[in-house]
């Protein structure tokens, strides 16, 4: 009797759970998209793969893209290739029951590939900010029925973020930084407005020395000098392609700027710096006392 | 009557090759088909087939298979056929036309051109995320090419006379400067943009939907009626320009036939696929070698070696890194050029 009951209990529950799989998520685009199967998800971009283990559903994910290093279990999963320049065969051929990405995954006529074999593809919008970072978490808590979870996460972002306010508004002057994208010597890029780079800027009580453009430009010695920036900052990746420290101060421009006369060379992880996600609120926390020395960390924090 | 023999032979040895060729098509289609990050029997392929026309053959396949059969393989084998032969027949006429063997499809400055259109588009911040917008990109690369053989021919054209060498190099010329204008535009570009540049500047198929081979499918399958009608009259080129009026061939009408017609083709391939290289180039060589320089011949011939060698390049293209993908304009460079160097070292040893 007792075991009866327990079966049907039990079978109760797995109809109950099997319902409440059942979501709708608006995607980038406003469309309404009904996600019922969640069991082997392939996830495209470093941010979105992030929010997946940090809320948890890590084991459900099949496959990955390249950009996706975080966290370290990730490199045992198969990768689909970047996740600009996909190729839809190879993602059917992982057998996704559900594709979750952003805007940045492309090129479109593979995501229009996917969509067309019937795979359930869920494309967020992947803008720089706050906000955005916020609502791709709890659209994710969505998808997997743990929404507290991704409540919990995007709260947690806030108050890191509001820490960070409370430490940087101590200091009156904010330092000009100058972001610089680089892939060797040969590859240097400056960052304007409307970028990750000018969003982590600011976030970190910062403002970024170059307004005049938005997006990447090529880095040239008279624009470095003439932005004058307090500070520059790398990825780290980046900033080891150059040859570290030395390598950026012997970039011309550079050695006649404040950043470069107080050898204010800063440098973040590249995922971690530029991907608005889960680590979001930790990330602006470590900028903001790279980028204000003036600022003492206390331990624990 | 030996002279008749000797055609004869010519004739038969000709149709067995074709036949070859023929053979050789259809194997690359099935396994083209087939093989790839999905893998599909060749029966499967004939049960999926059927039951798109509604027949059931009782052959059991997976609806996975289907999907990728029906959605990505098939439209992408379909335009690799007909870009492949394209390529080769538009690389062969103008080497008959220009009667010189570096001619490529891309002298008259239309994939330059079609490539430079595709770029700004992307550079100059035109979206192309968006998903509605699939089309803009090769409508805008088909006009810059068409807009770029027109620059070029009026360079090269006096009282409606098209001057050859000219055009050759005005040609180079055009194509140079459009390169510099690409290479201002990717130096300014973003990471993502890089990506789309990539597209457009090697090659690729991947992008082949039922749409977007609907678009480009009537330019290039009307190519492959029109192109071959030219045999004759190339054959007579090839004795120059002058002779070949002697013999009554309106040269100033079939040129001008060539260039429109190979625009169009080139045009429509470069606008779904981007650049594609050396197909154009080395197939008719290959086939010189092996068919003699008789277009009648020829022409059939560059239809059925470059669609399945440009199948081949891109089987190579999508599995070898799988489940990611090579621009197929590596793939045809990296292995063509060291072949075409083996088989010029070849003839050449057999020629001494």
């Amino acid at each position: 009797m007792k075991n009866r009951l327990l079966a049907v209990f039990s079978s109760l529950a797995l109809v109950s759970l099997a319902l409440a799989q059942t979501v709708t998520v608006t995607d980038a685009e406003g469309k309404q998209i009904s996600i019922s199967d969640t069991s082997r998800v392939l996830t495209l971009g470093g941010p979105v793969t992030e929010i997946v283990f940090a809320l948890g559903q890590g084991e459900k994910v099949i496959a990955t893209d390249t950009s996706s290093y975080f966290p370290a279990a990730v490199s045992a999963l198969p990768k689909v290739g970047y996740q600009r320049s996909l190729s839809a065969e190879g993602i059917v051929a992982q057998k996704p029951s559900l594709i979750l990405g952003t805007t940045e995954a492309g090129p479109p006529a593979a995501i229009k590939q996917l969509r067309e074999t019937g795979i359930t593809t869920l494309i967020l919008a992947a803008d720089p900010s706050v906000q955005v970072a916020n609502n791709k978490i709890i659209a994710i808590g969505k998808v997997f029925g743990v929404q507290p979870r991704a409540e919990a996460l995007a709260r947690g972002i806030d108050l890191d973020l509001a820490q960070a306010k409370a430490y940087f508004t101590q200091i009156k002057k904010k330092p000009k930084v100058l972001f610089v994208y680089a892939r060797g010597a040969g590859t240097l890029l400056a960052s304007g407005t409307g970028s990750a780079a000018d969003g982590m800027i600011k976030l970190a009580g910062a403002v970024n020395a170059i307004t005049g453009y938005e997006g990447y430009k090529p880095l040239t010695s008279e624009a470095v000098v003439a932005a004058a920036p307090d500070a520059v900052l790398f990825l780290t990746e980046g900033l080891k392609s150059i040859g570290g420290v030395e390598g950026a101060l012997k970039l011309p421009g550079i050695a006649l700027t404040p950043a470069g006369k107080n050898k204010r060379i800063v440098d973040m992880d590249d995922l971690y710096t530029l991907s608005f996600g889960p680590r979001l609120g930790k990330a602006v926390i470590d900028l903001t006392f790279l980028l204000h020395p003036e600022l003492k960390r206390p331990s624990g924090l | 009557m030996i002279l008749t023999r000797q055609t004869q032979t010519r004739i038969s040895r000709a149709a067995l090759i074709l036949t070859g060729l023929l053979g050789f098509l259809i194997c690359t289609i099935i396994f083209s088909i087939g093989i790839g990050a999905v893998k599909i029997e060749p029966l499967q392929v004939l049960g999926i087939l059927a039951r798109a026309i509604g027949l059931d053959l009782g052959i059991a396949f997976e609806s996975q298979q289907q999907a990728v059969m029906l959605i990505i393989r098939l439209p992408r084998v379909l335009l690799g056929i007909l870009v492949g032969a394209a390529l080769a027949l538009s690389g062969a006429v103008m080497q008959g036309l220009f009667r010189n063997p570096l001619a490529d499809p891309g002298l008259i400055g239309v994939s330059s051109g079609a490539a430079l259109a595709a770029v700004a588009m992307i550079v100059l911040g035109v979206t192309v995320f968006n998903a509605n917008n699939l089309l803009a990109l090769p409508v805008a690369a088909f006009a810059g090419g068409l807009a770029t053989t027109l620059l070029v021919y009026r360079v090269s054209s006096q009282n409606g006379r098209v001057m050859v060498g000219t055009m050759l190099l005005a040609g180079i010329a055009i194509a140079a400067l459009s390169g510099a204008a690409t290479g201002l535009l990717t130096f300014v570009a973003t990471d993502a943009q890089l990506r789309s540049i990539t597209f457009w500047s090697l090659g690729s198929l991947g992008g082949a939907t039922w749409e977007t081979l609907g678009v480009a499918a009537p330019f290039l399958v009307l190519t492959l009626f029109i192109m071959p009608r030219f045999s004759r009259a190339l054959n007579a080129f090839t004795l120059g320009e002058a002779e070949a009026g002697h013999l009554g061939v309106d040269i100033e009408r079939i040129k001008l036939a060539a260039i429109v017609v190979t625009a169009l083709a080139v045009g429509a391939a470069v606008s779904v696929v981007g650049i594609i290289g050396f197909v154009g180039l080395i197939v008719p060589h290959l086939l010189r070698i092996s068919l003699g320089a008789d277009h009648r011949f020829l022409l059939p011939g560059c239809i059925l070696l470059g669609s399945s060698l440009l199948l081949c390049a891109d089987l190579i293209a999508r599995t070898i890194v799988a489940p990611a993908e090579l621009p197929i304009g590596i793939v045809t460079a990296l292995l063509g050029a060291p072949f075409f160097l083996w088989m010029l070292i070849k003839s050449r040893r057999v020629g001494a």
